[in-house]
């Protein structure tokens, strides 16, 4: 009980057996390995990883959804295995990309039942109601069905929803996931502004937009294939890189860019090609700015021209390439079914 | 609060006229299918004991299907339909008691219906009932301890329910319909085979329903040998052991099928049927 992190987690794993039709023994999945994270109060940490990283899983683990099979995770102080119903007093969840909710109530008694089932006062939960519902922008769809709220606009419902109960520790999976741009900017700016309401608040958040992890989290862990590869300051995290040349380059080849002739020219950490719109893109990541002279050479030998070359900052992106080899949208891609 | 929520998904999804259209003639209905076949195969001999006994035992039975069923039906609804399950368990109440609170709407409704489907047998089917005659205080407390027994087997079902992520829409309804066969609702448990006759014996349903037509039709039940030797207070004691003992099972498996759920990521999982 006694612990000063909010949220703590020691060698945690989940595997799943899966049914293996017609074989003896089942198959298993391993949705996390090992991961040791200690998340202070007052933090807004990020989980960044593709599509089927874990990020889910490790939520459903912390909100005493899911058990574990391996290690140990503790929030607030309480044992997420032992003591669910102590967690449970202390923090809400919002899971983006869903539309969740009672549709038979409007979005304000929704809201309100929610809110009964932690406590909450009536009136104090109807003035909550009234100042989250105009924050997020739907204060005039309070008394409309739920069911008549287009997927966006339940989302935002669910959101007031997890802030509505103002919990110590607050879980977000994906909140932005299916917004529009300024739906989601706005989501984003009201995350940050409750917590920098009350420094006590804690909130983990798991998200696959690098610009979201960037943008608003104190911290950050990238996470694929189930284990935590790197976990720091965004800065800290983009400083590892800072030693390495990164560059941005924009070709007109004739011909399809092999990656390996490029990665094993003398000096290349890492490179990524891709096709966008009828341009060739090379990202690459250089140990240092002289090797850029050999990656030139080799472009030009491949009859492809250079049309535009940029040196820039790095980005969570960036690390997320060198930590494991590929861009996320290619993680994605590659753990998708073929259909 | 969880009553008001199943007050509102089950009055909520049609205006107060209709639903109080639908609240009369669905039990209506579904109790006159009954008893036009009744009245086929007996040349309609309606003043029989038989038919009192068959009308009330399937009247009464609507509160196993609602009740028990309708506490197990929130978690296929939570979890399926309105995706609020995970919600429902992240927050500090009780989801036993939750359940629990989502089957009052449905008691209410019941209780309506049983009324209507009562006032229709007195009034057109000659059902032998005299309000002078009838036991309140056994009917009282046997329809009471009865509606408890239900709603911890509703419990037992929801952990099932819960359990069983896959086919989950269909538990409550199987069970519903393969009670009606083991528990007297309809013909007496001398009826069955032999070797199925235990399960009736065992069930506490069988012996509420008896107590039901006892309280209200005395003569009528015992015109009927089943529980002829057990005396009403004897019934009675037997119904509450019975709930009792079922009543700890309930609870027993919620906990192993609830930690079974949480260990194989039960919870939330959807199957978009």
């Amino acid at each position: 009980m006694e612990n000063h992190y909010a949220i703590e987690t020691q060698s945690l794993g989940r595997v799943y057996k899966i049914r293996n039709p017609g074989k003896k023994e089942n198959k298993t999945l391993t949705a996390l390995e090992g991961v040791d994270l200690q998340i202070k109060p007052g933090e807004l940490f990020g989980l960044l990883g593709p599509n089927g990283a874990g990020k889910t899983t490790l939520i459903k683990i912390l909100t005493t959804l899911l058990a574990p099979t391996h290690g140990y995770a503790s929030v607030a102080g309480y044992d997420v295995s032992k003591s669910p119903d102590d967690v449970r007093q202390r923090i809400n969840m919002v899971s983006g990309g869903e539309s969740s909710g009672y549709g038979l109530l409007t979005v304000r008694e929704n809201l309100w039942m929610f809110a009964q089932f932690y406590g909450i006062e009536s009136k104090e939960a109807n003035q909550r109601i009234k100042t989250l519902l105009e924050i997020v922008g739907i204060a005039d769809r309070a008394n409309s069905r739920s069911s008549n709220l287009s997927t966006g606009l339940r989302q935002k419902m669910n959101i007031v929803r997890g802030f509505l109960t103002d919990p110590e520790i607050l879980f977000l999976d994906e909140p932005t996931l299916g917004l529009d741009v300024g739906a989601s900017r706005d989501v984003r700016s009201f995350i940050r502004r409750w917590m920098d309401d009350d420094p006590k608040r804690t909130l983990l958040l798991t998200t696959h937009y690098m610009i979201e992890a960037d943008e608003l989290c104190d911290r950050v862990a990238i996470i694929n294939k189930g284990k935590v590869l790197a976990c720091g300051t965004p800065a800290s995290l983009k400083q590892s890189l800072q030693k390495d040349a990164i560059f941005h380059i924009d070709l007109d080849s004739p011909k399809v860019l092999v990656e390996s002739v490029f990665s094993i020219l003398p000096g290349v950490t890492s490179v990524k090609i891709h096709d966008n719109e009828n341009k060739t893109i090379m990202d690459l990541v250089l140990d240092e700015e002289s090797a850029l002279a050999n990656v030139i050479a080799t472009v030009t030998s491949q009859g492809a021209q250079i049309v535009t070359l940029q040196k820039r900052e790095p980005t969570l992106e960036d690390v997320f390439v060198k930590l494991v080899g590929q861009r996320m949208e290619e993680v994605e891609h590659a753990d998708a079914p073929a259909s | 609060m969880a009553a008001w929520l199943g007050w509102k998904i089950e009055s909520n999804w049609t205006d107060p006229f209709l639903f109080t259209i639908y609240s009369i003639v669905k039990p209506l209905a579904a109790a006159m299918i009954l008893v036009v076949m009744y009245g086929v195969i007996t040349n309609n001999q309606f003043g029989s004991p038989v038919f009192a006994y068959l009308f009330i035992g399937n009247a009464f039975y609507q509160y196993v299907a609602n009740v028990m069923v309708g506490v197990s039906w929130a978690i296929v609804d939570d979890r399926e339909h309105y995706c609020t399950l995970k919600y429902l368990y992240v927050s500090p109440i009780s989801i036993p008691y939750y359940l629990m609170g989502r089957g009052v709407a449905r008691v209410l409704i019941t209780t309506f219906s049983v009324f209507i489907i009562m006032v229709v047998g007195v009034a057109f089917l000659h059902i032998p009932f005299n309000p002078a005659q009838i036991n309140w205080p056994l009917f009282v407390l046997s329809l009471v301890i009865g509606i408890i027994m239900l709603a911890m087997l509703g419990l037992l079902l929801a952990g099932v329910t819960l359990r069983m992520a896959q086919y989950s829409f269909n538990i409550g309804d199987s069970v519903a319909g393969a009670l009606y066969l083991f528990s007297g609702a309809i013909f007496p448990l001398e009826v069955l085979p032999a070797f199925l006759r235990p399960l009736g014996y065992i069930m506490p349903i069988s012996y509420w329903l008896e107590l039901i037509r006892r309280s209200l039709v005395g003569g009528v039940a015992e015109s009927f040998p089943t529980f002829a030797a057990i005396s009403d207070v004897n019934l009675l004691l037997i119904l509450a052991a019975l709930s009792v003992l079922f009543g700890v099972v309930s609870v027993w498996a919620w906990k192993k099928f609830d930690w079974e759920a949480r260990e194989r990521g039960l919870l939330d999982q959807t199957n978009n049927y």
